[in-house]
């Protein structure tokens, strides 16, 4: 039991009365759940016993948050410190299409939304989320607006000791299409905890392009969610991109529950120094014809660690599914360690499903061949890390933020000793 | 005028000796054939001298004039004046030709002095502008993959260049577009030119000044262009390193032999 995180805090938040009963019941259960261990299978490899919850406390400061860098102009812009919409900024062509960007407890809408898709997802720490969520962002897309520019969002987190607790939820309304960036950054030096949750609805034949970046500080903990659902032939393209973060876990479930609903499922990750940076995915194929395609590729140097985990789920009437689940790990260092654990589970014969999962060094031959036309041994090296990660780059949803996470690749490969001109091995 | 010089180049994979003595001199502008059963060790010697890792190096020398290049990485021997032009280039998936360019010492620094040099390169062998975008090597048919090689040694303008079964994999057009491009270097950029092949096709466009076999890890004869012919009619026989296997004589060698002969 938490003296911080307890029904009593969550009551203490500000919000309307079906927010307040909503953050003490879900306080009421988090006090009664044990704390998972990695004794249980979802938690394995996960740092979760080296949190130590009550050196945090809900975080109170409410200042200004970076803006995400993006080649093209935003359709429009919300920043949110700790879990508090800050600022937003809403083309009012959006506005007059009925488009809904902001804070959910203001919305009509908003107790219907919220928790439409998590509530059947979740764990230890989307309960948490939902306890103590400051003011969750909704982004409320009504059928058939297509938005042809990104929705940018920004999640900062400031304050030594603070917790913050973001919550989005966006929902795609039938045959409306949006892309949404979301940034999720932390102060440098500060200790903090960090346990966003994203719910991502998309209604019959919506397409959501959604892109995480997290680049938090390298004293940061986060414990994240992004929980997806599409309804009949739906299409959801979800990224995330990780640099940041001293323990970084992000579960991403997407569940596809109408026939013929897609999900285009990727993650690019780095990690460097002493970071350990940790994926648990599922893909829920719950409903006929449904198909799903994940690709996580991660560089993990000096003495950071990766955890890869993702589950492929076909239930007894998803027929005609096909599920594909692919994981590559490059490691630069002999320090470094990755884990790659890709499973199925599949309750129905009609399926095609397959799995694959990699980790080793630079390869050898493709270095030589750079070599050979005159590349530095360094250079070489980072040119096919680039490229690694470039093969899910090119990929993404919001291809304009892509410039700017090949810079930020560019500046982890730029701080890699181990990636100095190798000394001659040929004997003379 | 220049040279690459390879003395009593000796190397093992393994811990088994497959270069057993190697002894070479290649001058700017000269073209030199080296022809041989698979097997013979034709492709360790390119290898050996470029640097692929898992060859150990036993004894020898290779030089551009009086720089060494054993006890350089590959890259600096690329520096100096070294290419290779693979049997099988290797794919490196999200880098681009470009951007591998434009990253060797070998270039200018201006991406568009790059960009322009590749883009006439690209068209002096046929080689479709829609491939220079690609990810090195990734998807292209085998043919395409050799155009490639030929473009980055138009672009990258070595003193000297290893042409590793080049001919193999290649249609006739493009066969001729490739060799006649090499052919233009020797020529215009003074190339010298190190062909190793099977088969005396690569020769109709690029003609060879000296032409030698290559058996059991060695240049066993040398002579001139008039024995590429001669060892496309007669084969390698003479210089095989162990009998055939009675029983089955010849038909290893030829795989449309009629079996019930």
């Amino acid at each position: 039991m938490s003296p911080v995180f307890s029904p009593a805090a969550a009551g203490a938040l500000d919000g309307p009365q079906w927010l307040i009963d909503r953050r003490v019941a879900a306080a009421e259960t988090f006090e009664a759940t044990p704390r998972p261990d990695v004794s249980a299978e979802e938690w394995r490899y996960s740092r979760i016993g080296d949190l130590d919850l009550d050196a945090f406390a809900p975080a109170t400061q409410f200042g200004d948050a970076p803006m995400a860098r993006l080649d093209v102009e935003p359709a429009a812009i919300v920043r949110c410190v700790n879990g508090r919409v800050m600022y937003t900024d809403v083309e009012q062509e959006l506005t007059d299409l009925g488009v809904r960007i902001g804070p959910l407890a203001d919305d009509e809408n908003g107790a219907a939304r919220l928790g439409s898709v998590a509530d059947d997802a979740g764990d230890y720490f989307t309960l948490l989320n939902d306890a103590f969520m400051d003011s969750p962002l909704l982004i409320d897309i009504p059928r058939g607006v297509v938005i042809d520019r990104p929705i940018v969002v920004t999640h900062h987190a400031a304050g030594d000791g603070g917790a913050a607790f973001p919550r989005l939820v966006v929902r795609v309304g039938e045959n409306a299409h949006v892309d949404v960036m979301d940034l999720h950054t932390s102060e440098a030096d500060d200790h903090i905890l960090m346990c966003p949750v994203v719910e991502l609805d998309v209604a019959a034949a919506g397409r959501l392009g959604y892109l995480k970046v997290q680049e938090q500080g390298a004293n940061t903990w986060q414990f994240g969610s992004v929980l997806a659902r599409a309804d009949r032939d739906a299409t959801i393209s979800a990224a995330t991109a990780a640099f940041g973060g001293h323990y970084a876990r992000t579960r991403a479930d997407t569940r596809l529950v109408g026939r013929g609903a897609h999900g285009d499922l990727m993650a690019i990750y780095f990690g460097e120094a002493e970071q350990t940076l940790d994926f648990r995915t599922y893909q829920d194929h719950v409903a006929p014809d449904t198909t799903s395609n994940l690709l996580y590729k991660g560089v993990v140097a000096g003495s950071a660690r990766s955890i890869y985990t993702g589950l492929i789920r076909v239930r007894p009437d998803a027929r005609g599914t096909n599920a594909f689940q692919t994981n590559r790990n490059l490691k630069l260092s002999d320090t470094a360690w990755a884990e790659s654990v890709p499973n199925l589970e599949i309750e129905n014969n009609d399926v095609k499903c397959s799995h694959a999962s990699t980790v080793g060094p630079v390869d050898e031959e493709q270095r030589f061949y750079l070599e050979s036309r005159g590349v530095p041994t360094g250079e070489a090296d980072r040119l096919i890390v680039a490229g690694f990660l470039g093969e899910v780059l090119a990929k993404i949803p919001v291809p304009s933020a892509a410039p700017a996470l090949k810079l930020a690749i560019a500046e982890k490969l730029a701080r890699q000793r181990d990636l100095e001109p190798a000394a001659m091995e040929i004997v003379a | 005028m220049s040279q690459l010089i390879i003395e009593g180049l000796r190397a093992a994979v393994d811990g088994q000796e497959i270069l057993k003595g190697v002894d070479l001199v290649v001058g700017s502008g000269e073209v030199h054939a080296i022809m041989g059963p698979n097997g013979s060790g034709k492709s360790t010697l390119s290898h050996v001298i470029v640097g692929r890792p898992g060859y150990e190096v036993i004894a020898g020398s290779v030089r551009i004039d009086d720089v060494e290049l054993l006890d350089k990485p590959t890259w600096q021997r690329a520096e100096a004046g070294l290419f290779l032009a693979m049997q099988y280039p290797t794919e490196v998936p999200g880098v681009a030709l470009r951007d591998m360019l434009a990253a060797s010492v070998c270039t200018s620094d201006d991406w568009s002095d790059i960009g322009e040099l590749m883009r006439v390169e690209a068209e002096r062998i046929g080689f479709g502008a829609q491939f220079l975008e690609r990810p090195l090597n990734v998807d292209l048919s085998g043919g395409e993959k050799k155009r490639n090689e030929t473009l980055q040694l138009g672009v990258l303008r070595p003193a000297f260049a290893i042409l590793d079964e080049l001919d193999s994999g290649l249609d006739v057009d493009a066969l001729r577009q490739v060799s006649q491009r090499v052919e233009e270097a020797t020529s215009e950029d003074g190339l010298g030119v190190l062909a190793i092949t099977h088969y005396s096709r690569l020769f109709e466009q690029l003609q060879p000044d000296t032409v030698h076999v290559f058996a059991d890890g060695k240049i066993q004869e040398s002579g001139g262009a008039t024995l590429a012919d001669e060892l496309e009619e007669t084969g390698y026989e003479r210089w095989a390193t162990a009998p055939a296997p009675s029983g089955s004589a010849g038909l290893a060698d030829d795989p449309f032999a009629d079996p019930l002969l």
